[in-house]
């Protein structure tokens, strides 16, 4: 066999090795997108979420701190993401009138439901934090947020025994008409850091942000900390509020322990 | 035999029948063709050679050895499993913010990289990618690709399409698998000597790094004893991608986690921010990459099949003596 033949099978060898390789690729590919989309997979990725969520609180103290900057370190600008003004009538009334007439509703699995102005929030000891908030898409931003820690005001209507979940009803409503909700167990919401901010960099909580108070929530993803906080429900299980995954992303199958 | 890979030695019994020592070197005449040159040339004479020589220790004939031990051999599998899994569900939630910043924070002016998708005058949308202020028209790759607005086109995203929920699913559950491989592999390492004994290059190994270099660049790779260990480019390689990189990989992915830069803040200052951190991350991503593109190719101009039966089933053919660099057959050193 000649050299010249040779090269031939070589190079007929390479490109059937090349389209073998990417024919596999796509094969591949294709059957990790089917697999996505099935509820059984879906199921067994979501396992890591539980293993994640108890080996976090086992390595980290309940207690750890996440870190607080300088005003040095301030974000020039802080993005304003997801709803940027709710597309509701009832929350623009209030707005229209500096939310004078809001006021926050702790119910649920308490002993004393009760509410809350904004002037009421405002003379609660209040606690000021400049942290980093990080979105879940992967940008992180500094500012400086005001509010009432929620301890002080879970403390005020004190939870049943039964009660496990706290949990955040908003104002901002989707195109189908479901509002955005959130939640967190007990571990976080009496987290020294976890406040309902009522000011961001020294100002009056803009609209954009959340007005009239926003949940933060220092050692998760941004999405855990809700906007437009309209009533606060202590439950047992949250299985029945909405798509049952305690809060807006968790039923579009984002994580609801958002600690990495 | 020091440094060797091997915990076994045993003649290759089904392939062509081995001459023993003392038999080779009593009739080489009866040998035939290359493999009877072979002795003769490499041979400082058959004077010189004990004629009560074990027969277990041919001189120049193929040998196997037991390279890969099962613990080794299941690790790299899994690793096979996780690499594309983590770099494609990577690159997926990477496409939900497709730009790096330096530091604490993600300052949108100031991206160290960026993708996006550019609308032009006459209503073309192109991609284009800012590095480190350089921009490039990167359409159809990175920025814009399949009609879509996105950093890393579908082809390389695990899903294909956009969902970050899912590629966050994808790429949290294999990390802990990754993650929990790679500490019972390094604990096995430490534990059997592994490391010890075939990974971490030694003083002398690193003296020899120039010849070493020279030998991979005209891909002639070492036949015999020097093929019962790994040189010291696969020695540095194997060290740095499995006790640098990949720890270096965890712990920056670790450092994105607010929860846990909150119980161990000195992580942060160790990678000077979290969007620094997400910048070494995605480099690092890259560097494995690299790693696996450069293995593959010397797994496979080094004696394919040899390679991979010695990382399925342990065994791994020597063939001995010969300074000779023959295309055809299965050539030792693996990867």
């Amino acid at each position: 066999m000649t050299s010249r033949h040779l090269n031939h099978r070589g190079i007929d060898r390479r490109r059937f090795l090349v389209g073998a390789v990417q024919a596999t690729g796509l094969l591949l590919l294709t059957g990790c997108d089917n697999l996505s989309r099935t509820d059984w997979f879906q199921g067994l990725l979501g396992r890591a979420e539980g293993v994640t969520r108890r080996a976090q609180r086992i390595l980290t103290s309940r207690k750890a701190m996440a870190k607080e900057f300088t005003e040095a370190d301030l974000s020039p600008v802080f993005p304003a993401n997801g709803t940027r003004n709710p597309d509701n009538p009832a929350y623009q009334a209030l707005a229209r009138h500096n939310f004078a007439d809001w006021k926050l509703e702790i119910g649920g699995l308490v002993q004393h439901p009760a509410s809350f102005s904004l002037a009421e929030l405002r003379e609660l000891p209040s606690r000021t934090q400049i942290t980093r908030h990080d979105c879940v898409e992967g940008w992180s931003a500094i500012g400086k947020w005001k509010g009432a820690p929620l301890s002080t005001l879970l403390a005020r209507v004190q939870p049943l025994s039964s009660a496990r979940y706290v949990v955040f009803h908003c104002a901002d409503p989707d195109e189908d008409g479901q509002n955005y909700y959130e939640s967190l167990d007990f571990a976080d919401a009496f987290h020294p850091q976890t406040i309902l901010a009522y000011e961001l960099n020294d100002q009056t909580l803009p609209i954009a942000h959340g007005a009239p108070i926003r949940l933060r929530v220092e050692r998760q993803l941004g999405y855990k900390m809700a906007k437009y906080v309209m009533r606060i429900e202590l439950v047992e299980s949250f299985e029945t509020i909405a798509g049952g995954r305690g809060g807006y992303w968790e039923d579009q199958g984002y994580e609801w322990y958002a600690g990495i | 035999m020091k440094d060797s890979v091997s915990t076994g030695v045993q003649p290759l019994a089904e392939q062509e029948p081995v001459p023993s020592a003392a038999e080779s070197l009593q009739t080489p005449s009866a040998r035939s063709g290359q493999a009877a040159q072979d002795a003769v040339t490499n041979q400082a004479g058959p004077s010189l050679v004990p004629q009560d020589m074990p027969i277990s220790t041919p001189v120049h004939a193929a040998h196997r050895l037991y390279r890969h031990s099962l613990p080794v051999r299941l690790a790299h599998w899994l690793n096979v499993i996780c690499l594309p899994i983590l770099i494609m569900s990577g690159l997926q939630i990477f496409n939900a913010h497709p730009a790096l910043y330096w530091g604490d924070r993600s300052d949108r002016d100031r991206p160290i990289l960026a993708m996006r998708a550019i609308k032009t005058e006459r209503g073309e949308v192109k991609g284009g990618t800012t590095v480190l202020g350089h921009s490039l028209e990167t359409t159809g790759i990175l920025g814009f690709s399949s009609d879509s607005a996105r950093g890393f086109p579908a082809w390389a995203t695990l899903p294909s399409g956009k969902w970050l929920a899912m590629g966050r699913q994808w790429h949290l559950f294999f990390a802990w698998i990754f993650v929990v491989n790679g500490l019972l592999f390094g604990l096995y390492a430490l534990l059997s000597r592994h490391l010890w004994r075939d990974l971490l290059p030694k003083l002398k190994d690193l003296r020899g790094i120039g010849r070493d270099i020279r030998s991979h660049l005209t891909f002639r790779h070492p036949t015999g004893e020097e093929a019962r260990h790994y040189n010291v480019l696969q020695k540095l390689a194997y060290t740095g991608v499995v006790f640098v990189l990949g720890p270096l990989i965890v712990l920056t992915g670790l450092s994105m986690s607010p929860t846990i830069d909150a119980g161990f803040p000195g992580l942060l200052s160790l990678f000077g921010g979290r969007q620094s951190a997400r910048t070494i991350h995605f480099l690092a991503c890259f560097a494995f990459i690299g790693f696996v593109t450069v293995h593959l190719l010397m797994v496979a101009t080094t004696g394919l099949r040899n390679n991979l039966r010695s990382m399925i089933t342990g065994w791994f053919n020597i063939r001995e003596g010969g300074e000779t660099h023959d295309e055809q057959a299965s050539q030792p050193s693996g990867n």
